[in-house]
């Protein structure tokens, strides 16, 4: 309005002189990545970036702690320093050790506080601000599946952490996303054979489950697998998963004529579960003239640590554990602990093998772009990280490996040695149809490449 | 201008020319020094300031004017979310029907809430929302799985119906977009050393945000806001006068409650998925501190402090030693390693830790948030300006 009535001034000169200047300058100065690159994120100096996203507070901040030094660890053999840990048994030598494609390993860390929205802005600004290439790890499930949805529609690679919901690779799975570590469904088949010959077909179980989708998965694929046996399941009841004391919901088991006790709880819940169901004689006691027993149909090192005592001759399954003696572990076990001093939790194993993955992946592809990546990793075979033989299956990107059937162990040797292989369930096992009904639903999509 | 008078109208001209080039002003340091692991100007957080922002706002209108703390605004965001991504997974990805169902569901669940627990006040007041926010939380997180998805959040999928959109575009959701204009599309700037990102969905969510700030600017000089301010310096005094206050805390509540659910209905334009974690009491507990940080009552206080935290929790938790080394690397390596040593608790994982001192030492210091730092800072260079604006000002009131 003013600029219009008044007659020229020096204001509205320069205003317009600078307005001119800048219509002038806008064909030049614009640049928009997507018409001048092939993808999202493509980097074309000597470096290349990953983006670490890992729970550094929250309740999973421990397994967090360890994926991140995994993490740490796999840049280091990547890049060609240390001893190169799981490179030198790794079945495909495409990696060697100068990087990934010749470009020098860079990552960035972010916070994922173990909460969608904060892992999602945590992986949003390392793709917007610091240009990953690839989003890694995680320690929950419904993180998992959060922030693959996000690399999904971003156009960037998605390496799932620690993520045990069938959900994952079942109706959230993404065409973009890969997850190495066991599912729900596995620990159920693994861990029924076992139960079938430690504890005989006539059993009556009781389900204690934590109220979150991981907890239904988990629950389902246990009953059904041990129903199969013969079993019969009791009751099943939902526990917060804010609840630290279970004696309310002990009380009732006692009261049931079950005979086994399932708890499908992970972390500082199973901790204290377990406590209070040991608390209450569920151990020494004698139901239908049969020992009552406990199963964890998760477990890990640093959960058997915080339950103590309590977890001794409990079964449970894991994806690794680092006593295993094959060459890929024991290389593994060596150089995580030169740099850190202590064994690696499986959380860190299933990162760091993910981190090579990825990087062998791009190397055989020949390009960082996500659809090469995915085309390299579906139906790819390998051996020699710890798991022996695995396939990347490529109707729903999930690895199948096989899965450890583990007990806590009736005399440590050390704050580490807690857990013990009692069977080594072969893959051939655990595999099932992709159309599996605990895995119904959802589609892989197509690869998105960004631009 | 617009019916502001003068003084407001060139706040919220600052603020327009603020918003508009925050892509420049958030990205000051070129992108391959060492200093650009400061920069906030990429779209992810400049929406989040905008958007906490308008949160905060609204949040502003309840406890900044009447005094009544909410301790539950996150459960209205949370509402607002999950009504914006059902208009996604139901009708179509145009985000305008998401965010218009996100403000009418979040206003009629904070009715709800609003209608019970105005029945009292002060802490009483501030329990009841905080039981009703988390009563929230936890229906989201396992009873209503069928309609939340619990933990996991709603999500969009390939196979949801959109019946005024498509189900799915060549194997992929269609993205989040305003009449065909995608939000995440981004025009990229390059000056120099610099690059800047102008973002659609950055730009959306600042016309939003003016339109709420200037709703807000006239709702804090209207006389309703001036029943509102009543209604804190003394109620009962107002009641004994014979005037119901209920039905204006009762509006302003639902107002507040609103500009909530419009803040939850962006953030799913922006990033299409609703988790149960956005209701968790420290959801709520968050815009408490963004509003006590800024500085309640004021008009752009809350706006300040939005961008504050946000800065940190996405800036700070985002240095870790390696990027200190990077920093220290022409100091000796002794030094080095000792100030990494120093620094590491408050970075990466600290960042908390960071912020808490930040906010002990402004709530300490600066009774009234940022603005009242920003207003003696202005003193130093002015002389008092007369005093017929000084009921414009902030009135420095400590939290309640």
């Amino acid at each position: 309005m003013s600029l219009i009535r008044k007659p020229f001034n020096r204001r509205s000169i320069l205003r317009a002189g600078a307005l001119g200047g800048t219509a002038l300058a806008m064909p030049t100065v614009f640049s928009s990545r997507a018409w001048s690159q092939g993808y999202l994120n493509e980097p074309t100096g000597s470096t290349v970036t990953l983006g670490f996203n890992v729970p550094q507070t929250g309740p999973y901040a421990d397994e967090g702690a360890d994926e991140l030094r995994a993490y740490q660890l796999a840049v280091k053999h990547l890049n060609g320093e240390g001893d190169g840990g799981m490179l030198s048994t790794f079945s495909s030598k495409a990696l060697k050790g100068n990087g990934i494609l010749g470009k020098k390993v860079e990552y960035v860390t972010g916070d994922t506080q173990t909460k969608s929205d904060a892992a999602r802005a945590s992986a949003k600004s390392m793709i917007e601000k610091d240009g990953a290439i690839m989003i890694t790890g995680g320690s929950s499930s419904g993180v998992a599946v959060a922030v693959q949805a996000l690399c999904q529609e971003a156009g960037v690679i998605f390496m799932a952490g620690l993520t045990h919901s069938n959900d994952t690779t079942g109706k959230d799975k993404k065409a973009n996303g890969f997850r190495h570590f066991f599912n729900s469904y596995m620990s159920g088949a693994a861990l029924a054979p076992v139960l079938k010959n430690a504890y005989g077909e006539d059993r009556k179980a009781y389900h204690l489950t934590a109220d979150y989708n991981w907890g239904y998965t988990t629950e389902q694929a246990v009953r059904e697998s041990t129903e199969a046996l013969g079993w019969e399941t009791v009751e099943t009841v939902k526990t917060p998963l804010a609840a630290t004391d279970f004696s309310a919901y002990i009380t009732p088991v006692l009261q049931s004529d079950a005979d086994v006790l399932v708890l499908n709880h992970y972390g500082g819940n199973m901790v204290n579960s377990l406590t209070n169901a040991v608390q209450f004689g569920l151990r020494d006691k004698q139901v239908n003239g049969k020992n009552f027993e406990i199963i964890v149909p998760l477990y890990s090192r640093l959960m058997a640590k915080g339950a103590g005592e309590n977890v001794k001759g409990i079964f449970g399954s894991t994806n690794w554990h680092w006593s295993l003696q094959d060459e890929g572990s024991k290389a593994f076990v060596k150089s995580f602990g030169q740099e850190y001093g202590f064994p690696p939790s499986q959380a860190a194993h299933t990162t760091y093998v993910q981190a090579l993955l990825y990087a062998d992946a791009c190397e055989r592809a020949g390009t960082f772009n996500p659809c090469g990546v995915v085309e390299a990793l579906e139906g790819f075979e390998f051996d020699g990280l710890g798991n022996g033989k695995t396939l990347y299956r490529a109707e729903d990107h999930q690895c199948f490996k096989d899965v450890l059937v583990v007990k806590g162990k009736e005399n440590p040797s050390s704050a580490f040695d807690l857990l013990e292989i009692v069977e080594v369930t072969p893959a051939a096992q655990v595999t099932y149809p992709p159309d599996h009904p605990q895995f119904a639903g959802g589609a892989l999509g197509t690869c998105n490449p960004g631009a | 201008m617009l019916g502001l008078n003068k003084k407001d109208t060139s706040l919220f001209l600052l603020v327009l020319v603020l918003v508009v080039l925050a892509p420049f002003l958030l990205n000051p340091f070129p992108e391959n020094s060492e200093l650009a692991q400061f920069n906030a100007g990429y779209p992810d957080l400049m929406q989040r300031f905008l958007i906490f922002g308008i949160f905060a706002i609204g949040f502003n209108i309840l406890f900044g004017l009447t005094g009544y703390l909410s301790f539950g605004h996150a459960a209205f965001l949370g509402v607002g979310s999950y009504a914006g991504v059902w208009m996604m997974k139901l009708l179509t990805m145009n985000v305008i029907p998401a965010i218009f169902m996100s403000v009418i569901f979040a206003g009629l669940f904070s009715l709800l809430v609003g209608y019970i627990s105005l029945r009292r006040s002060g802490i009483y007041f501030s329990i009841l929302t905080l039981a009703f926010a988390q009563m929230s939380f936890s229906l989201a997180y396992s009873v209503l799985t069928p309609i939340t998805n619990g933990e996991t959040g709603l999500q969009l999928a390939l196979d949801d119906p959109r019946i005024l959109g498509v189900s799915q575009e060549n194997g992929a959701i269609p993205a989040a977009n305003l009449f065909g204009l995608a939000m995440r599309e981004s025009y990229e700037l390059s000056l120099g050393g610099w690059l800047f990102t102008f973002n659609a969905g950055y730009y959306l969510c600042a016309v939003v945000m003016m339109i709420a700030f200037y709703v807000a600017v006239r709702i804090f000089r209207s006389p309703f806001g001036m029943m509102l301010r009543a209604v804190k310096s003394n109620q009962q005094r107002m009641n004994f006068t014979g005037l119901n206050s209920r039905p204006y805390t009762l509006a302003a509540f639902v107002i507040s409650g609103m500009y909530a659910g419009l803040a939850g209905g962006l953030m799913v334009a922006m990033d299409p998925l609703a988790g149960a974690e956005r209701m968790q009491w420290t959801a709520s507990g968050e815009v408490v501190l963004m509003t006590i940080l800024g500085g309640a009552g004021t008009l752009i206080g809350p706006v300040l402090g939005a961008g504050f935290i946000k800065y940190f929790e996405n800036i700070f938790s985002k240095i870790n030693d390696n990027v200190l080394y990077g920093w220290f690397s022409a100091l000796p390596e002794g030094v080095a390693d000792f100030l990494v040593f120093v620094i590491h608790p408050f970075i990466g994982k600290g960042w908390h830790l960071t912020l808490g001192i930040m906010f002990m030492l402004i709530v300490i210091f600066l009774p009234g948030g940022i603005m009242e730092g920003v207003e003696r800072i202005g003193r130093l260079f002015k002389r008092k300006s007369s005093d017929k604006d000084s009921s414009a000002r902030a009135s420095a009131a400590p939290a309640e």
